[in-house]
């Protein structure tokens, strides 16, 4: 629980809640955060690259669609225990493969895989099935329901999240 | 939201692949990167505005990390959900801030039996219980057989790559 007693400063707090959508589209969209925030552009760079040196944010930026400019699916296999981090290196390792997590379930390795078009995607899986010699479970997205209300991080008066 | 991918063209997708990695920490990001991938400010901008009114971005902001801000508690909640009945309830749990995603996936039977897809993020595994038992008190889910799937490990977190990276792409316009 390192980072997560660590406080942050105000000017911290609101660039990480308050900026999680709807940025415009502007050239400038580092000096528009400090005209709202109140403070120069260079504060708020010199913010947010530190938040990041943190590991607080990944970055500034899109979020794309799932399928909107390539494919992908979440993928889900039951990995025998001695064998788990060796198959999970090996997916680190593979560029289409993003979000890669153990979780607490028979199916134990989550992760999702992008591609330029389906027949990548299948081309993938198919080569991590015979990798691994561990069937895959293809689960792509077919609707998301989606009402974005950024994520309410509800930090208190000190800086501290709630 | 069901989406069908757009046709992208070879500089659309040399954008795409450098813009996912995030925006530069300087005064002018898009001209930054433009001036990676050999495009103006003003080209650069035209590109990602014509993504956004398509409906190719979903958010476009600060992307921040859950785990690293102290919500070390995250939960895939799966749920067994007649098909009539699948739009409404996802509806309804998509409505609460601390689901962050929630999707209609299919099912692999006889392996695997769940249909709706939810993330619930929270500070502990209680919280993230305690909020289970809201939903499905909130959108009337006891008699939906569901299961919680904590993660245990995080191998890998990136923003989703759909384009090469232009440094390992031969053939992107300089």
């Amino acid at each position: 629980m390192r980072e997560a007693n660590a406080e942050y400063s105000e000017l911290e707090r609101r660039l990480l809640n308050d900026f999680q959508r709807d940025l415009p589209l502007s050239p400038t969209p580092y000096a528009d955060m400090a005209a709202r925030l109140g403070v120069d552009e260079q504060t708020v760079l010199e913010t947010l690259a530190g938040l990041q040196a943190r590991g607080a944010i990944s970055r500034v930026g899109p979020v794309f669609r799932p399928n909107s400019i390539g494919v992908s699916t979440l993928a889900a296999m039951a990995v025998p225990a001695p064998q788990l981090e060796q198959v999970a290196a090996y997916l680190n390792d593979l560029p289409q493969v993003n979000h890669n997590y153990e979780r607490e379930h028979e199916f134990n390795l989550w992760f999702v895989v992008t591609a330029a078009d389906r027949d990548e995607l299948d081309a993938v899986l198919d080569q991590i099935e015979a990798w691994s010699g561990c069937p895959v479970l293809d689960l792509p997205m077919l609707e998301d329901y989606f009402i974005d209300l950024g994520f309410d991080l509800n930090f208190d008066q000190r800086g501290r999240r709630q | 939201m069901k989406m069908h991918p757009l046709r992208l063209d070879g500089k659309d997708r040399a954008l795409v692949a450098l813009i996912q990695q995030g925006l530069p920490l300087v005064p002018r990001p898009f001209a930054e990167l433009g001036r990676r991938i050999g495009m103006t400010e003003e080209e650069v901008m035209q590109r990602m505005g014509k993504l956004r009114l398509a409906g190719a971005i979903k958010r476009f902001g600060v992307v921040v990390r859950h785990r690293e801000l102290g919500y070390r508690a995250n939960a895939m909640v799966v749920w067994d959900v007649p098909e009539t009945d699948v739009a409404g309830l996802g509806n309804c749990l998509a409505r609460y801030p601390f689901i962050t995603l929630c999707y209609r996936r299919p099912r692999r039977l006889p392996h695997w039996p769940y249909n709706l897809f939810t993330m619930i993020h929270g500070q502990s595994r209680g919280a993230v219980c305690g909020k289970l038992a809201q939903v499905i008190g909130e959108c009337g889910l006891h008699d939906i057989p569901h299961e919680i799937l904590f993660s245990r490990r995080r191998f890998k977190q990136c923003g989703a790559r759909y384009c090469e990276p232009v440094s390992e792409r031969a053939g992107v316009p300089a």
